[in-house]
């Protein structure tokens, strides 16, 4: 089943042509990785499923993004009900200057749910499903700020799972991440495709290798090419995204 | 130049080393073989261990490149088909070292009568398979796939010479029952160099695994041509 559809898109940040008529199809449960050098545009398509980039001044966009068959930026579409559906973790963990519980409830909250019991329940249960249960159990009272780096990466998972989307997108979620970290978010993601579609944006090739089914490759604001991890990284079709993939890039 | 591209170029200047000094290992052990030149038979098992040296070099060259740098894509079939290609060319080593062993112990009054060399074209075989070697050591140095695929019809011919030389030295030695351990010997030597066709065309798979990403392994004769 398709996921996400994006249709001919182009991406302006004021003149500057950021996306430059890209398609993808990305299936429902798998995750996708996108990878180029710095400034390609793979965070700006990224950020275009759940219309982040609507908050940057000057941008416009042409071209359609589906999401299980709507279009995403029609105008009748609701961007807030858009967010509850399409969550995202960011390079930084960035945890709010609240307790444990209180940064996983804190969705639910502010979409309008007051039973405590239904709250407490979600908390314990995402949390759980993020596999930081055991490190965090006897300090759901305390701030969020007394976790280590990773285990506020995995906080601010669970924090976005706590709503209950069905797409994560993730952008470089573990670069400021040391490896033990940085394998368990890996560990998280490869559960979470279960139940979820997974975006990640990542600089790391071997991240790339280990956790998607499909990777695209950007270069320049194109999308060069795109299709099976596996073959991109044995038998990429493109010069250019062997060259990128064996560092042998500019 | 990157950091991986040092470690490809110096693992390949390894292999292309052991594939010379394996090349003339054969060449010798054939000429010690033909001529009955046993000092030339004992310098080619002396030499085996230079070939048993860069195997190992090799093997640990290819762990290093897998282990540090991660390879992906063309750079990774290089160090994969670099990795069964050492293990070809040990084999093949190993059999010019057993084939002037063959030499060494003939006895100094029987040396391989001339008539046998020629029945069984022995000397034909050994020139294919120099030839298959040289071939793709070609097809390694200029990256041609299509050098590399010549390789699998050359070895029609040593598996037609091998096919009927037990019939040969069987006939031999019912005429000449005095040299019937000769014969013998070189029934052995045969099949050995039947093996070697075997490992020049997995050599030949493998730079076309590495050059084209196509997988050749297990497909018949007719096929491979075809693919290619």
């Amino acid at each position: 089943m398709i996921k996400i559809d994006a249709q001919n898109v182009d991406f302006y940040y004021g003149d500057f042509h950021a996306l430059k008529h890209i398609s993808m199809q990305i299936e429902a449960h798998t995750s996708v990785a996108f990878i180029g050098p710095s400034g390609c545009g793979k965070s700006t398509f990224l950020r275009l499923f759940n219309r982040m980039n609507d908050l940057i001044p000057d941008t416009h966009l042409t071209g359609n993004v589906f999401i299980d068959g709507r279009n995403i930026y029609d105008k009748s579409e609701k961007v807030d009900q858009l967010r509850k559906n399409v969550g995202m973790v960011f390079q930084k963990p960035n945890p709010f200057p609240k307790t444990i519980y209180e940064n996983v409830a804190y969705g639910l909250r502010v979409n309008g749910i007051n039973d405590e019991s239904y709250i407490e329940e979600t908390v314990v249960k995402t949390i759980k499903q993020v596999a930081l249960w055991d490190e965090v159990k006897d300090k759901l009272r305390e701030s969020a700020f007394a976790l280590s780096g990773g285990q506020q990466q995995r906080l601010c998972i669970a924090r976005a799972l706590a709503i209950s989307p069905s797409i994560l997108l993730m952008d470089e979620p573990t670069s400021a991440l040391d490896p033990i970290s940085t394998g368990k978010i890996e560990d998280l993601i490869h559960e979470l495709k279960e139940q979820y579609t997974i975006v990640i944006v990542t600089h790391n090739m071997q991240q790339a290798a280990r956790v998607s089914d499909k990777t695209g490759y950007f270069y320049l604001g194109e999308l060069i090419e795109y299709g099976d991890t596996r073959k991109i990284f044995t038998n990429p079709e493109k010069e250019s995204t062997q060259n990128y993939i064996t560092g042998r890039f500019g | 130049m990157k950091v991986i591209e040092h470690e490809i170029v110096s693992l390949k200047n390894s292999v292309s080393e052991m594939w010379s000094l394996v090349h003339q290992q054969i060449y010798n052990a054939g000429e010690a073989m033909l001529t009955g030149d046993k000092e030339l038979a004992y310098k080619v098992i002396s030499r085996e261990r230079r070939v048993n040296a860069f195997e190992l070099k090799i093997d640990s060259d290819c762990e290093d490149i897998i282990a540090l740098y991660a390879p992906v894509a063309i750079d990774l079939r290089f160090v994969l088909a670099m990795y069964k290609i050492n293990t070809n060319l040990e084999r093949l080593g190993d059999f010019a070292e057993s084939i002037a062993r063959f030499t060494c112990n003939l006895p100094e009054s029987e040396p391989i009568d001339p008539q046998l060399i020629k029945e069984t074209r022995v000397q034909e075989m050994l020139d294919q398979l120099l030839e298959m070697i040289s071939l793709a050591q070609e097809a390694f140095d200029k990256e041609s796939s299509e050098i590399a695929s010549r390789i699998f019809i050359k070895d029609n011919l040593i598996d037609e010479i091998n096919h009927h030389s037990t019939t040969t030295i069987a006939k031999y030695i019912e005429q000449h029952p005095g040299s019937a351990l000769a014969g013998l010997y070189m029934a052995g030597v045969i099949r050995k160099m039947e093996r070697f066709g075997d490992h020049c065309t997995n050599i030949a798979e493998e730079l076309i695994f590495y050059l084209d990403a196509k997988v050749m392994k297990h497909m018949g004769k007719t096929e491979k041509e075809t693919e290619k």
